[in-house]
């Protein structure tokens, strides 16, 4: 198993987010005002924080956090709540693009296997096997030691880290559609194998893609962040919460709030894609 | 809508057909070094991709103005003047004898480095592990115990757990334990004591995957048959919970063993970097920083072996917690 596949595993296990489906629970309704905090704040960060990310005020410089910083100041004033929304916008979309990369070579691959007969299913699972022994990020690293460190490499090296775990759940799904009995019924019917694809198999393989995009990109953000704290993906004059961190590690035995609160951010948006996939995951199920 | 299948469909897709367990194991170890040959190979060819002379890169990179023949003198040592095949093949033959080629930066063989950096990693991973094991179960019988507001408490734990980037934990923890109390060393010292902080910083997401699932197994398990009848035959709650239901729980929690092994690896590159402790993950990340490949490629290596071990391991675990796989 993969990170992503506990996840969707975990997911679709009877016991997660238990309770009646129609009701809108609590959790869902934080759930869903905390999605769209953070979507405004990736597209229209002024509606959320009116002022402006790069201005300095060197004479409230390493302020602690108060009425007017919430979240302090760094080493120029710059205020740090300003800086987190507007570094939402930069990390969301690393961690989209790298989802989507994923989430694309899983579908072609785990498409391919599930479809092309056993040679193709036996090729790619050993293409997975030999990937998943590349645990973690060092896939991620392999990937940047070929191509230079960078915002670019970083995202695509992420989205090749996550793609077998995508990959192999999309193969099962696909599996277990055409071994179904309303696939065996088109066959019956004389539907030819391309038919079968279009307009059964791919159908019912994308609704989950749905649920499995949202657990996935909680984990690209985590793992693009950390590439940008290591200094092998955006850099720190970006605004973007993995580089941000790793500005305000020199600063940490003074001002702890430099890399608090980006990081608090990071966990923030991994939690709500999360218990967003699952509520999505659930509803999907009782529809 | 169909129901998503269980991850691991390979009963269901292929008629092989029932062996006997130690022809089973026989195959299962060929197939982990046909793995290893495969992951030998693809980073030989990927490692060819890198733009620029690797002669160069042997004598210093492109700043070192090397000479005409002494790029020639190294392109005849390490062989690079060799056709691709007769390079792949002579590299073959070096690993299949534990030769992992010389590091470009420090002037050493990459055996010997990663030899002395390998025990600092294993100890830090086997303790998280450990550890992780450890609050994952705890954190599983209690909430499964406790009514519905106890199992809210626990999968919101878990869920934020698992969400935890290594680099923030380790940043707040070094904040609250070094600065602020004084209680704990930021820099990992050789000594106990400087181990508290990385293990948990390691262990806490891990157990935040470990319990998510282990809850799950152990919620199911409570409601299998097996445990009514268990119960109907008059057997205590306490029994009921650690014969029978924990034997469910931790089956898959032994399956993710090489998963948790590898993310333990890879969490290692940033944890022994925050902590400046010696190891295999911060050699790695200095590698991959001044493209020392055979370092990396040597550590990478390292890594899928003990990796594909690990899964070869867990296999023959999860037979023994569990009778039923032995008839499959």
């Amino acid at each position: 198993m993969s990170e992503l596949e506990i996840r969707a595993h975990v997911a679709s296990s009877p016991g997660a987010l238990g309770g009646a489906a129609r009701r809108v629970s609590a959790t869902e309704l934080i759930t869903a005002l905390l999605s769209l905090f953070l979507l405004t704040a990736a597209i229209a960060p002024q509606l959320v924080a009116p002022g402006d990310p790069l201005a300095i005020d060197p004479l409230s410089a390493f302020a602690a956090p108060s009425v007017a910083h919430g979240f302090g100041t760094d080493e120029s004033g710059r205020d740090i709540y300003t800086r987190v929304v507007h570094g939402t916008g930069n990390s969301l979309l690393i961690g989209a693009a790298a989802t989507a990369i994923g989430l694309g070579l899983g579908l072609l691959l785990g498409v391919l296997a599930g479809t092309l007969g056993r040679a193709v299913d036996f090729t790619v699972n050993r293409l997975l096997e030999v990937l998943f022994a590349f645990p973690g990020l060092l896939l991620a690293l392999v990937f940047i030691l070929i191509f230079g460190p960078g915002v670019a490499t970083a995202t695509i090296a992420v989205g090749l880290s996550t793609a077998p775990g995508y990959a192999r759940i999309i193969r099962a799904q696909v599996l277990s559609v055409r071994s179904s009995a309303f696939v065996e019924a088109a066959t019956v019917q004389g539907l030819g194998r391309a038919g079968i694809l279009t307009r059964h198999i791919l159908p019912n393989t994308l609704t989950p893609l749905l649920v499995l995009g949202t657990l996935g990109i909680g984990q690209a953000i985590v793992w693009a962040a950390t590439l940008s704290y290591l200094g092998l993906g955006a850099t720190p004059p970006a605004a973007e919460w993995g580089a941000m961190l790793s500005a305000g590690r020199t600063y940490i035995t003074s001002a702890w709030w430099m890399s608090f609160f980006p990081g608090l951010f990071i966990v923030l948006t991994a939690v709500t894609a999360t218990v967003l996939g699952r509520s999505i995951e659930r509803r999907l199920r009782h529809a | 809508m169909p129901r998503r299948p269980a991850p691991d469909d390979s009963r269901i897709t292929r008629g092989v057909p029932a062996r006997s367990g130690g022809a089973r194991l026989v195959m299962r170890v060929l197939g982990a070094v046909g793995v290893l040959w495969l992951v030998a190979t693809l980073t030989f060819f990927a490692v060819r991709l890198i733009p620029g002379d690797p002669a160069q890169a042997i004598l210093g990179g492109p700043g070192s103005q090397a000479s005409a023949e002494a790029l020639a003198a190294v392109r005849a040592e390490y062989g690079l003047d060799q056709p691709l095949l007769v390079q792949y093949l002579a590299q073959l033959g070096r690993l299949a004898t534990g030769d992992l080629g010389r590091s470009y930066a420090l002037n050493m063989d990459v055996g010997p480095l990663v030899m002395s950096q390998i025990g600092g990693t294993l100890l830090l991973a086997v303790l998280a592990l450990a550890l992780a094991w450890l609050l994952a179960l705890s954190l599983a019988t209690w909430s499964t115990r406790g009514g519905g507001v106890a199992r809210r408490i626990g999968s919101g734990l878990e869920i934020v757990a698992a969400a935890l980037p290594h680099f923030w934990l380790a940043t707040s923890l070094i904040v609250v334990f070094s600065i602020w109390w004084g209680v704990l060393p930021p820099i990992s010292t050789s000594g106990a004591i400087g181990l508290v902080l990385p293990v948990v910083t390691l262990a806490v997401p891990l157990a935040g995957f470990l319990g998510q699932l282990m809850r799950e197994s152990l919620l199911t398990a409570l409601e299998s048959p097996f445990v009514l009848s268990a119960r109907a035959r008059g057997e205590s709650e306490r029994g009921v919970r650690w014969v029978h239901a924990l034997r469910h729980a931790a089956l898959p929690a032994v399956n993710l063993s090489g998963w948790a092994f590898g993310s333990l690896i890879s969490g290692a590159v940033v944890v022994e970097t925050i902590f400046a402790r010696p190891g295999l993950g911060r050699t790695l990340l200095n590698a991959v920083t001044v493209r020392d490949v055979p370092v990396v490629v040597g550590v990478v290596l390292i890594v899928a072996l003990a990796y594909i071990l690990m899964t070869v391991l867990t296999d023959v675990a999860a037979r023994i917690i569990d009778p039923r796989l032995r008839l499959a």
